[in-house]
């Protein structure tokens, strides 16, 4: 019991020092995690969209694959990032793996389908209300997509942070691709699994408590955001 | 506006709508009038709503024909026309956005068009508002300016006063005025008989899905020839 205790007054030392191997840390999973959500928001919500408001064959079928591509566990996505990246194959001549770059890829791979899936149901409500509308003034089909997102951006902000939850919270994927090389690829949850299977408790309590503040953080922006966009006055 | 030629008179000629297998607009022929304001009036469910939906090229017929001035509907057609909707469609944005967005899909760059039509509504002091805050009645009006904005040679309005109180009604109505006397076409659903005898030129009166009576306003109101007609403009229930 002791012992935890001076590991969590340890903690919060280094977090009130800001200690340069702590700040290092968050610092590149921050990085990583929101490089992996803006590469997903800028593929997923124009996906998204067209995907929501099309009228095309397989549409159904595509829509089925996405929602079960929402659900991948991380590792299984680190696997085929590693794959795709590992020397042998398809990409290994980019000589990528165990890198932050690596990283960012296999998060992409794990959050475009979630931003994807989650902003063509978006898209598709406010469709549903705007169809007639649209059609009454022969607005053109890229017209209504970029409309679309642009009324639905505040629905569409959770999404992203619905991604970025996601992203900076998994483990799986990124100590795969990315090997966990102290000063290199060492996220905030890979550096928690390692510290933690060391015995240093200290630096990766310190770890973890960010690691609850972010998320707490993130949900409350979410909430803020329900409430701005449930309002009528949505504008 | 590019006029290329008269839109006007639209012939209608034998007009199905079959949905959820059910007839909802059975074999309508109907000529409505270049000029004025048409009223088209029925009781609930009689198909006024989906007949001016078919007419503005919203929906596909599943028969019939629809022609404008001799040539089959096309989309170029219904770019020459606007709709008001029973339930305002607004955008999420200020109320000014809303009337660019139609300025902009017709390439119209005039900034004075977007405060012109909202002052014929009534409402330039609300520009920057969001359109989504304002109240039932001004949604309306501003769903209006914006069939206005794009200047059409044809207006739908379906039930636009529906929800409406007396004040917000009477600024619809002189604005569709206005319209009619600057040359557009309108043609306007309705359950309120006050309103009809107030707007109307002509009259279509419908009753399930069919047309059964249609003429002058005048003579209409006066001497309506079908039963179900005399019966709705004696307040009585047709059903
Ligand atoms: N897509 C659809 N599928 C099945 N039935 C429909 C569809 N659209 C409309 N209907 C039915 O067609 C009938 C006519 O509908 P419509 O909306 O045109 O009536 P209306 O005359 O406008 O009535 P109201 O005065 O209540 O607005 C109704 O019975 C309605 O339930
Ligand atoms: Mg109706």
């Amino acid at each position: 019991m002791q012992e935890f205790v001076a590991a969590f007054a340890e903690a919060f030392n280094l977090i009130v020092a800001g200690d340069g191997d702590l700040l290092e840390i968050v610092g590149l999973s921050l990085r990583v995690s929101l490089t992996a959500v803006g590469i997903s928001c800028v593929i997923g919500f124009p996906l998204g969209a067209v995907i929501g408001i099309g009228d095309f064959r397989g549409r159904q079928c595509i829509i089925v694959c996405v929602n079960a591509l929402m659900g991948l566990p991380p590792v299984v996505v680190g696997l085929v990032a590693y794959l795709i990246l590992s020397n042998s194959g398809p990409l290994g001549w980019l000589d990528l793996l165990y890198s932050p770059t690596a990283m960012i890829i296999a998060q992409t791979i794990l959050v475009a389908p979630i931003v994807t899936a989650l902003s063509r149901q978006i898209v598709e409500d406010f469709h549903a209300e705007y169809a007639e509308l649209f059609r009454s003034l022969s607005v053109p089909h890229r017209t209504a997509v970029t409309t679309l997102l642009m009324d639905a951006k505040h629905s569409l902000a959770t999404v992203a942070l619905a991604g970025f939850g996601r992203a900076i919270a998994e483990v799986g994927a990124v100590i795969i691709v990315g090997g966990n090389i102290d000063h290199l690829t060492r996220v905030m949850t890979t550096a928690i699994a390692l510290e933690t299977s060391k015995g240093n408790l200290a630096l990766a309590l310190a770890l973890g408590m960010i690691l609850i503040v972010l998320s707490l953080a993130v949900n409350a922006t979410v909430s803020l955001l329900r409430e701005a966009s449930g309002q009528p006055a949505d504008a | 506006m590019p006029d290329t030629g008269a839109m006007l008179p639209v012939q209608v000629s034998g007009l199905s709508y079959h949905a959820g297998g059910r007839t909802l607009i059975d074999q309508i022929d109907l000529e409505i009038a270049s000029k004025g304001i048409t009223v088209i009036m029925g009781p609930n469910g009689a198909g006024k709503s989906l007949l001016l939906r078919l007419l503005h090229g919203l929906l596909p017929p599943t028969s019939g024909s629809i022609r404008w001035d001799g040539q089959p509907a096309s989309d170029a057609h219904r770019r020459r026309q606007a709709m008001v909707f029973q339930r305002p469609v607004l955008l999420r944005r200020s109320v000014a956005a809303n009337i660019e967005f139609a300025l902009d899909l017709h390439g119209n760059q005039d900034p004075a068009r977007r405060d012109t039509v909202l002052s014929a509504v009534d409402l330039l002091d609300y520009a920057a508002q969001p359109a989504r805050r304002l109240s039932g009645g001004e949604q309306q009006r501003l769903a209006l300016a914006r069939a206005l904005a794009t200047d059409p040679e044809v207006l739908f309005l379906d039930e636009p006063t529906a929800n409406l109180d007396p004040a917000a009604t009477a600024v619809i109505e002189a604005a569709v005025g206005r319209i009619r006397d600057a040359g557009t076409k309108a043609v306007f659903v309705t359950h309120d008989i006050g309103q009809a005898r107030r707007l109307a030129d002509d009259i279509v009166f419908m009753h399930r899905g069919r047309i059964c009576e249609t003429g002058y306003a005048v003579t209409f109101f006066d001497t309506p020839r079908t039963s179900e007609a005399q019966q709705f403009l004696q307040g009585e229930l047709v059903l």
